[in-house]
C-alpha cells in the first residue's frame, strides 16, 4: 500500500497534536520551524517520533534529528524512507520497522 | 487537604478513589485533587480503613483542611504520635499551644482524621517527623503523618513567617500556610488582614476549570514561591562551563543501540551527573527548615518542566541516585506527559530534595534560577554549543554546556558550590560509569 | 475636649463633684470624718473642702500636723475603732511618707487577723503632673500602690466618678485610696441622674473597633481627642476608661481586645514596670491569640518630671502622641 504525502502530512500532525494539544494546527506553517512555534522541547520531540515511529514505522536515526525542523521536512523525510522501502522490493511493513 | 508545594493554598478534590469501609494500604492513591499546578493523584501513607469521608467531590478546600477519617487498629502508631509530638513540644515553643488548638478541635489537623491517635500529635510534629522520615529506612511506623504534613509543613520548611499571634492562629483555623501569606505591612508582619485576603473562597462545586483561571492561579502560586525565596533566600550564583563531548559521544553510541523508544537524551545524562555529585557534595541536598540544614539522604531531582501556556511545574524524580539510566529514563519520559496534562502525583509534589532547570531546547546559553523552598539549590544548564576551547594547549571546538548553580547561602557557602560544579564537571567525562 | 460628657449646660466641676460627695458620706454617716493637712481652715489644699469646717465643725473637719505617718496612722486606728475615716493628703508624693502605715498596716491587717480586723479606710489624694509644681508635686504614684494587694485603687475620671466612687469605697470594710489628678479638678461638667456607680469595673468611654484605647484619669481626655483626631481618617478606636487599677478589670479589657486585635495602653506613669507594664503582661497572658500587633504604650518620660512647661508638656503623654501610636498600629500613617 502507498500512502499520499497528504495522509503522512495528517499522521505528523495528529502526533504534533497529541504533544501540544492548544496548539492551532490549521494556522501552522508546513515550512514554519514547527518545535520553535510550538515550544516543542526535546521530550515532546521524541515523542513526535515515537509517535509516527509507531503510526508509519518509520525509523529516525539520531543524526538525522537535526534536519527535521518543519512538518514540510518531516513529510518528505518519512515519504522518502517509505518510498525507499517499497522500492526495495517487497512492501512488507514489518520489515521496515526492524 | 495536604500542601503540595510551598505556593499552594487550597484544591479542588476532584474525584474520590476510596470510600468509607475500604482498607487503604500505604502508598495507594486515594483520590485525585485540582490543584494551581494540575490535577495530582493524592497518595496515602497511613494503612487504614475509610471511616469517613468528609469533604465531597467538586469542593475546593484550604490546605489544612480534614479530606477523611481513618480507622486504624495497630498501636504502634498512637505511641508514635504522641512520642513525636512531644519531641516537637521540646523542638519548638509553639508546640503546646498548637497542641491545644488541635486537642480542641479535631477536624482541625490536617489530612487525616485519625482516630484517638492522631488527636495527641501536632502538626508541628507532624511536618517534622514527616521530613525526617522521608529520609529514615524505618518509615514504615511513621508515615502516619505523612498526609497531614499540611499547612505547617511548607510554613516550617522555611524559616518561619513573621506573623501577629491573631494572624497565626486565624491562619491555623482556615488551615492557610503562613509561608504563602504576603504582607504590605511596614514591618513586613503578616497581619490578620493578610491571612483574610488569602483565605480561599470556598465553594461548593466547580464545575469543570477555565483554563484562564487556572493559568492565573498557576501563575499566582508560582508569584508567591519565587517572592518568597527571592525575598528569603539569600542566593548565590556560580557557573562553569562543560565539556560535552565525551558525554554526547557516549550518548550517540549508545543510542544507535536502542530503539527509538528507548532513546536517551542529553537531559537523562545531566540529571544523572547531578545526583551524583550530590552525593560527593550532600550539603545542597535537601530543605532549610527552622533556621537549619536538613540534608536528605536521597536525592530526589525536582525537574522544571514548561506548562504548554505558560507557567511550569518541577516534579520530583525519586531517588535519582541509585536508579540507572534506563530506569530514569522511563521515570522521566512518564513524567514530563503527566505533567503537561496536570496528572501528577502527590508525593512528586512534595518530596523534590533540588531542582534542576534544563534551558538547553532554546537557545539560551545559561540560566541563573531561582530556589524553590525548602530546598536550598537549583541547578540550571543552558544549551549545549559548539565553542572554541583549549585541550593540552591546543584550540578546538567542543560542545560545551553552561551549567550555574543558584545556591541559599544560609546553608552553604561558595567553596561547597564551587565543589559541586567541579564533581558534575568530572562525573560528565565519565558518562559510562553514570 | 470632654465629648463623653455630653455637656449641655456646665453646671458643676470635678473639684465641686468630690465635694459633694464628701458632704453626702458626712450627712449620710455621722462615723465619717475628713482628716488632712489644710483640709479644715485652709478649705483643703486643692480647695475640696472650702466650707465644710464651718458646716460641720472640727471634730468631723480636722486639720492635721505636717505628718503623713502620723495622721494617716490616726486614721487606721480611727477606722479600726469603728469610725469611717476620709484621709486627705495633699499630693500622692506625699504620701510616700505614709507608706509604711498604708501598705505595711493598712493593706495587711485584714489578712494578718485572719478577717477579724478590717480597715474601712478611705484615703483621697491629688496625682498627676502637668500644673508645673515640679519632680517633687507632679508624680503618678497609682501604679505602684496598685501593686499592693489587700488596697483598692480608684483613679475617678469623670465628674460622675468623683461624684460617685466615694461613697461605695467607705462601703468597703477595707481600704480604698482614691487618687484625683490635680488637672482635672476645674474640669466642668453636667452630673447624670444616676449617681451610682461602681468601684471594680472599667468602662468603655468611646466605642471602637480598630484598637483599644486602655487608660484612665487625665488622660482619658487626650485618648478621647485622639480617638476623634485618628477617626477622621477612618482609625475606630475604642477608649476605655480602666477607674479601678486594682483590681484591675480584665474582662473588659480582654473583651474589647477580641474585638480590636489592638492594645494601646496610655499612663501618666513611668513606663518601667509600671501599670501599664501589667496591663501590658494581662493581655500577652490571656489575649496572645487575639492580638495582631505587638502592645504598644504612651507613658511620661522616664525622668523626675521637669518644671518648665515645654519640657514637662514634652515628658507626659500627649494627644498627638497617642495619635502617632494609633497610626502606626493600625497601618495607615501614609
Amino acid at each position: 500500500m502507498t500512502l499520499t504525502s497528504e495522509s503522512i502530512r495528517e499522521v505528523i500532525l495528529a502526533g504534533i497534536h497529541q504533544i501540544a494539544p492548544e496548539a492551532e494546527l490549521e494556522s501552522l506553517n508546513d515550512d514554519a520551524e514547527f518545535r520553535r512555534e510550538l515550544e516543542i522541547d526535546s521530550f515532546d520531540f521524541l515523542r513526535l517520533l515515537v509517535f509516527v515511529n509507531e503510526s508509519l514505522k518509520v525509523e529516525f536515526p539520531e543524526a538525522d534529528y537535526g534536519g527535521l525542523t518543519s512538518v514540510a521536512k518531516l513529510v518528505k523525510y518519512v515519504d522518502k524512507k517509505l518510498s525507499v522501502s517499497k522500492s526495495a522490493g517487497d512492501g512488507d511493513k514489518t520489515q521496515v520497522t526492524s | 487537604m495536604p500542601s503540595l508545594g510551598a505556593d499552594m493554598q487550597e484544591a479542588t478534590l476532584v474525584k474520590w478513589l476510596v470510600k468509607p469501609g475500604d482498607r487503604i494500604k500505604r502508598g495507594q492513591v486515594i483520590g485525585e485533587v485540582d490543584t494551581a499546578k494540575g490535577v495530582i493523584d493524592l497518595e496515602c501513607f497511613q494503612e487504614g480503613i475509610v471511616e469517613n469521608i468528609l469533604v465531597t467531590e467538586g469542593q475546593t478546600v484550604p490546605v489544612g483542611d480534614a479530606l477523611l477519617s481513618l480507622a486504624t487498629d495497630d498501636q504502634p502508631l498512637a505511641s508514635c504520635a504522641s512520642e513525636s509530638a512531644s519531641s516537637s513540644i521540646n523542638k519548638q515553643g509553639v508546640g503546646h499551644s498548637i497542641e491545644q488548638t488541635s486537642q480542641k478541635n479535631e477536624t482541625a489537623v490536617p489530612g487525616l482524621v485519625e482516630k484517638g491517635t492522631l488527636k495527641n500529635t501536632t502538626r508541628t510534629a507532624a511536618d517534622q517527623t514527616s521530613r525526617e522520615k522521608k529520609s529514615s529506612e524505618s518509615a514504615q511506623e511513621t508515615e502516619i503523618t505523612e498526609m497531614s504534613n499540611g499547612s505547617v509543613g511548607a510554613a516550617n520548611a522555611t524559616s518561619r513567617p513573621k506573623a501577629s499571634p491573631l494572624a497565626r492562629r486565624r491562619a491555623e483555623e482556615l488551615g492557610i500556610d503562613l509561608a504563602t501569606v504576603t504582607t504590605a505591612r511596614v514591618d513586613h508582619t503578616i497581619g490578620i488582614e493578610d491571612v483574610e485576603r488569602a483565605v480561599p473562597r470556598r465553594t461548593t462545586v466547580t464545575a469543570g476549570k477555565d483554563p484562564d483561571a487556572s493559568r492565573l492561579a498557576l501563575r499566582t502560586a508560582i508569584a508567591a514561591a519565587m517572592s518568597k525565596s527571592k525575598s528569603e533566600i539569600p542566593h548565590y550564583y556560580l557557573q562553569t562551563s562543560i565539556n560535552m563531548q565525551k558525554a554526547l559521544a557516549w550518548l550517540e553510541q549508545e543510542n544507535k543501540k536502542r530503539s527509538l523508544n528507548d532513546r536517551l537524551l542529553p537531559a537523562l545524562l545531566l540529571i544523572k551527573a547531578v545526583a551524583r555529585a550530590l552525593v560527593e557534595v550532600p550539603q545542597l541536598n535537601g530543605y532549610w527548615v527552622d533556621g537549619q540544614f536538613r540534608p536528605s539522604d536521597k536525592v530526589h531531582v525536582g525537574f522544571a518542566i514548561a506548562m504548554k501556556g505558560g507557567g511550569l511545574v518541577a516534579p520530583a524524580i525519586h531517588d535519582v541516585g541509585v536508579k540507572s539510566i534506563d530506569q530514569l529514563r522511563s521515570d522521566l519520559y512518564d513524567l514530563v506527559p503527566r505533567a503537561r496534562v496536570g496528572r501528577l502525583r502527590s508525593s512528586e509534589m512534595t518530596d523534590a530534595t533540588i531542582t534542576i532547570t534544563n534551558m538547553g531546547d532554546l537557545g539560551v546559553e545559561s540560566v541563573f534560577g531561582i530556589i524553590y523552598p525548602p530546598q536550598v539549590a537549583l541547578v540550571g544548564f543552558g544549551k549545549v554549543l559548539d565553542r572554541p576551547w583549549v585541550e593540552a594547549g591546543e584550540l578546538c571546538v567542543r560542545p560545551i554546556v553552561t551549567a550555574s548553580l543558584s545556591a541559599d547561602h544560609r546553608a552553604t557557602d561558595g567553596l561547597i558550590g564551587a565543589r559541586f560544579l567541579d564533581s558534575l564537571g568530572q562525573l560528565l567525562q565519565e558518562p559510562q560509569s553514570l | 475636649m470632654n465629648a463623653v460628657l455630653n455637656i449641655v449646660a456646665p453646671s458643676i466641676t470635678y473639684r465641686e463633684a468630690v465635694a459633694e460627695a464628701i458632704r453626702e458620706a458626712m450627712e449620710a454617716d455621722p462615723r465619717v470624718f475628713l482628716l488632712g493637712e489644710d483640709v479644715g481652715h485652709y478649705g483643703g489644699c486643692f480647695g475640696v473642702s472650702r466650707g465644710m469646717l464651718t458646716q460641720y465643725g472640727p471634730e468631723r473637719i480636722r486639720d492635721a500636723p505636717l505628718s503623713e505617718t502620723g495622721f494617716v496612722g490616726a486614721g487606721i486606728g480611727a477606722a479600726l475603732g469603728g469610725m469611717r475615716p476620709i484621709i486627705e493628703i495633699m499630693t500622692v508624693n506625699f504620701s510616700l511618707l505614709a507608706l509604711d502605715q498604708i501598705v505595711n498596716t493598712a493593706a495587711t491587717l485584714s489578712h494578718m487577723s485572719g478577717g477579724q480586723f478590717h480597715v474601712p479606710i478611705v484615703i483621697r489624694m491629688a496625682t498627676g503632673g502637668g500644673k508645673q509644681i515640679a519632680a517633687q508635686h507632679s508624680h503618678s504614684w497609682e501604679g505602684w500602690f496598685a501593686h499592693i494587694p489587700g488596697l483598692r485603687i480608684l483613679v475617678p475620671a469623670t465628674l460622675e466618678d468623683a461624684r460617685g466612687m466615694l461613697a461605695p469605697a467607705l462601703a468597703d470594710p477595707d481600704p480604698v485610696l482614691i487618687f484625683e489628678n490635680q488637672t482635672l479638678y476645674n474640669l466642668k461638667g453636667e452630673l447624670p441622674q444616676n449617681r451610682t456607680v461602681d468601684i471594680c469595673s472599667a468602662k468603655i468611654r468611646r466605642s471602637g473597633s480598630d484598637v483599644s484605647l486602655l487608660t484612665y484619669g487625665a488622660s482619658l481626655y487626650k485618648a478621647l481627642e485622639a480617638a476623634a483626631i485618628v477617626a477622621e481618617s477612618g482609625i475606630n478606636a475604642e477608649v476605655i476608661d480602666l477607674r479601678v487599677l486594682r483590681p484591675l478589670d480584665d474582662r473588659t479589657i480582654m473583651e474589647s481586645i477580641r474585638r480590636t486585635h489592638r492594645a494601646l495602653i496610655v499612663d501618666e506613669g513611668w513606663r518601667s514596670g509600671g501599670i501599664s507594664a501589667e496591663i501590658a503582661a494581662r493581655i500577652t497572658e490571656q489575649s496572645f491569640y487575639d492580638l495582631d500587633c505587638p502592645v504598644e504604650r504612651v507613658c511620661t518620660a522616664e525622668i523626675p518630671l521637669p518644671y518648665c512647661k515645654h519640657l514637662e508638656d514634652a515628658s507626659l503623654p500627649q494627644t498627638a502622641t497617642i495619635v502617632n501610636s494609633l497610626r502606626k498600629m493600625v497601618g495607615k500613617d501614609g
